[in-house]
């Protein structure tokens, strides 16, 4: 008896399975979003959700995606690793072809495991950490931001190529930024510029009243530039007390000094100085016409990683668009890589990694008391 | 051996020094007198360094010349931070005077946060740019690579302020007086000194150098915040510990003794190792020397 009622039930599944895939071309296409969406961190997870919203409602009101409409599931993982594999587990069930998600790192790497599996394409619009796309592990892992290692690197080249040094000293705070973005571009500048010398490697006291031993040390190790991983508050220290020793050494830095309060508290002193940061792309129209479209929905500016999360809505639906269809994820994943799309990043593809190609830091440097972005 | 690089540690180790002596000196003369570790004390080096900036931003108004600038902030904000400093004494430690040494040490460290938390409220919890009032000059050649305008300036107000305290104390009816009450208030008052007086003035004169010691740091790094006292006075409270704590020249020595100490830790070894270095020869000293540097022996009375 109990088998009959199994049997009976396994063929409804099957049955409900084939009507499903029989009616396809009238099934929306369905995409889920995973987050923060509460908790938190909440307030990094729920711009892209607008975003996701708007691009989607965009696209249906222009009849879809090759005639369907697109759906979107929205889950969160509240930041939690032990959430996001429940919410991952939730969304695949739920049958969709992408995710646009997760947004912190963690969270993303414990849903991946699910999805990896279960080839369901997952684009971030926050997760940082380097060895999401550089293990390799995650072949459907896609990301709209850049890795953190590219300001190390990024501010290698620049010392290197632009700036021609060929002796650096780098310094930290100790802090888990300032250290790790000091290491990012140590590491850079072994690897790949040989002939650029870390001269000194140290940290110092964050908040001591005076800086010269440490400023003294550079003068000796005749570094012609400095590296600083840190925040704003040590960097104008440095930069004031370097000055006032009559030293001319070069300063440049990540975005933790890009940062309009450097400006403010060093004064003068920080003309010249340099700091990588996130590329401007508020002068980008599609930038301005997703602000707008936000302000009018919501009534607000949108919040943080808004951009990326829109940056990766349009690839995605591109990029079924260019595939044919939902049903082959392999197709679409190379459509990713091969094809460039329009978005308020400016034009994106990936690589074969999963790194958004055309997205990311840029070079800024202080210029009559503003940051001011260096074309390279 | 680099001799110049050695000079340059050994002047930026007096800077350090200097600044750390300017707090510790305050540290020192109220534990002399009242056996209290003023935790609240580098929050009126802070206070100093706000007051002065305010007057300084206010008077760059009127076009005035900046030594004007400097001489008439730094007198306000040291009349200020003195009338804070006579001002924590009567309303949080003195109603504890007979109370157990711990309860004065605890109200000590809740009016630091006190201080801290209110200047957060009442100005800014940003870092602010602090104006350069020191006068940028330049000295004689031979001197000129190893030790800069501001940091002549420190030392020098740093031995002009500890030459006068020790006058002030040695030679002055006042002083003689702090002496008594240090060593024995109720006979002093029996003698017909105003003890509680004689307090009041120990903690003016220990908020006067803190004060000094925030604006002229403050002028030399370019930046302050609510939060620049703590790390100051926990530093100038272990250089006084070093010297021997109730010891005037003892503040000084331990001072100069963790600056150089810092300095040529960060200069020789490692800037990360710069505060290990510093304690470590606290823990040998105190190892050897439990009263300090030259702090004189308590005899416990049985």
């Amino acid at each position: 008896m109990r088998k009959a009622i199994v049997f009976v039930v396994a063929l409804s599944l099957v049955a409900s399975f084939a009507m499903a895939s029989g009616s396809g071309e009238e099934a929306p296409i369905k995409i889920g979003v995973g987050g923060a969406h509460s908790g938190d961190l909440a307030s990094y997870g729920l711009p892209t959700v607008n975003a996701a919203e708007l691009v989607v409602e965009m696209v249906n009101a222009e009849g879809g995606v090759l005639g369907r409409q697109i759906e979107l599931v929205v889950e969160d993982d509240q930041c939690k690793p032990e959430v996001a594999t429940n919410t991952a587990a939730k969304l695949v069930g739920e049958g969709v072809v992408a995710v646009i998600g997760h947004i912190c790192s963690g969270a993303t790497r414990a849903a991946l495991g699910i999805y990896t599996g279960e080839e369901v394409i997952v684009i971030s619009p926050s997760a940082t950490n380097p060895p999401l796309t550089q293990s390799g592990e995650f072949p459907t892992f896609f990301r709209t931001i850049a890795p953190d290692d590219a300001q190390g690197q990024l501010q290698a080249q620049f010392v290197a190529e632009e700036l021609g040094l060929t002796s650096v000293a780098v310094l930290h705070d100790g802090g888990d930024y300032g250290k790790g973005l000091a290491d990012f571009a140590q590491i850079a500048l072994e690897a790949n510029y040989p002939g650029v010398e870390v001269v000194l490697y140290e940290g110092v006291t964050v908040g001591a009243v005076d800086y010269s031993a440490i400023i003294n040390r550079v003068a000796e190790s005749g570094a012609e530039g400095v590296i600083w991983g840190g925040y704003h508050p040590e960097a104008s220290k440095l930069v004031g007390q370097m000055r006032s020793q009559g030293m001319d050494t070069l300063f440049v830095s990540g975005d933790g000094v890009k940062d309009q309060s450097f400006i403010d508290v060093a004064g003068a002193d920080s003309e010249g100085v340099y700091a990588t940061g996130p590329r401007d792309t508020s002068a980008n129209p599609m930038d301005k016409a997703a602000t707008e479209a936000h302000l009018a929905k919501y009534g607000e500016t949108p919040g943080p990683f808004f951009m990326n999360g829109y940056a990766g809505t349009l690839a995605i639906l591109n990029a079924i668009e260019a595939a044919g269809g939902d049903d082959d994820p392999a197709a679409i994943m190379a459509a990713l890589r091969s094809e460039n799309v329009d978005t308020p990043l400016g034009s994106i593809s990936f690589d074969e990694r999963g790194d958004a190609i055309g997205v990311g830091f840029a070079v800024f440097q202080v210029q009559n008391g503003q940051y001011v972005q260096l074309d390279n | 051996m680099n001799f110049e690089y050695f000079f340059r540690l050994f002047f930026s180790g007096l800077t350090r020094g200097s600044i750390y002596a300017l707090l510790a000196l305050g540290y020192t003369m109220v534990y002399g007198i009242i056996k209290l570790i003023n935790f609240a004390h580098g929050e009126i080096y802070m206070i100093g360094a706000f007051t002065a900036l305010i007057v300084a931003g206010a008077l760059s108004l009127t076009g005035m010349p900046a030594l004007a600038i400097l001489v008439l902030a730094s007198v306000v904000a040291l009349v200020y931070s003195s009338m804070y400093g006579y001002t924590v004494e009567k309303i949080a430690y003195k109603p504890l005077r007979q109370a157990p040494r711990l309860s004065a040490l605890i109200v000590a460290i809740g009016m630091s946060m006190f201080l801290q938390n209110y200047l957060l409220l009442a100005q800014t919890s940003n870092f602010l740019p602090f104006p350069d009032l020191l006068p940028e000059f330049s000295l004689p050649e031979s001197w000129g690579g190893m030790v800069n305008g501001p940091q002549f300036l420190i030392f020098v107000t740093t031995a002009i302020i500890m030459v006068a305290l020790t006058l002030l104390i040695k030679f002055t009816r006042m002083g003689k007086s702090m002496r008594a009450t240090s060593q024995d208030k109720v006979m002093a008052a029996l003698l017909g000194i105003n003890v509680n007086r004689i307090i009041s003035y120990t903690f003016i004169i220990g908020s006067f150098t803190a004060a000094l010691g925030g604006i002229l740091i403050s002028s030399y790094t370019g930046q302050i915040n609510y939060f620049i006292g703590f790390l100051a006075g926990i530093k100038a409270f272990v250089a006084a510990v070093l010297g021997g704590i109730g010891s005037i020249p003892g503040a000084v020595l331990g001072s100069i003794v963790l600056g150089m100490a810092e300095s040529f830790a960060a200069g020789y070894i490692s800037s990360v190792y710069e505060d290990v270095f510093a304690f470590v020869i606290l823990v040998l000293i105190l190892i050897f020397k439990p009263s300090g540097l030259l702090g004189k022996p308590e005899v416990q009375k049985v």
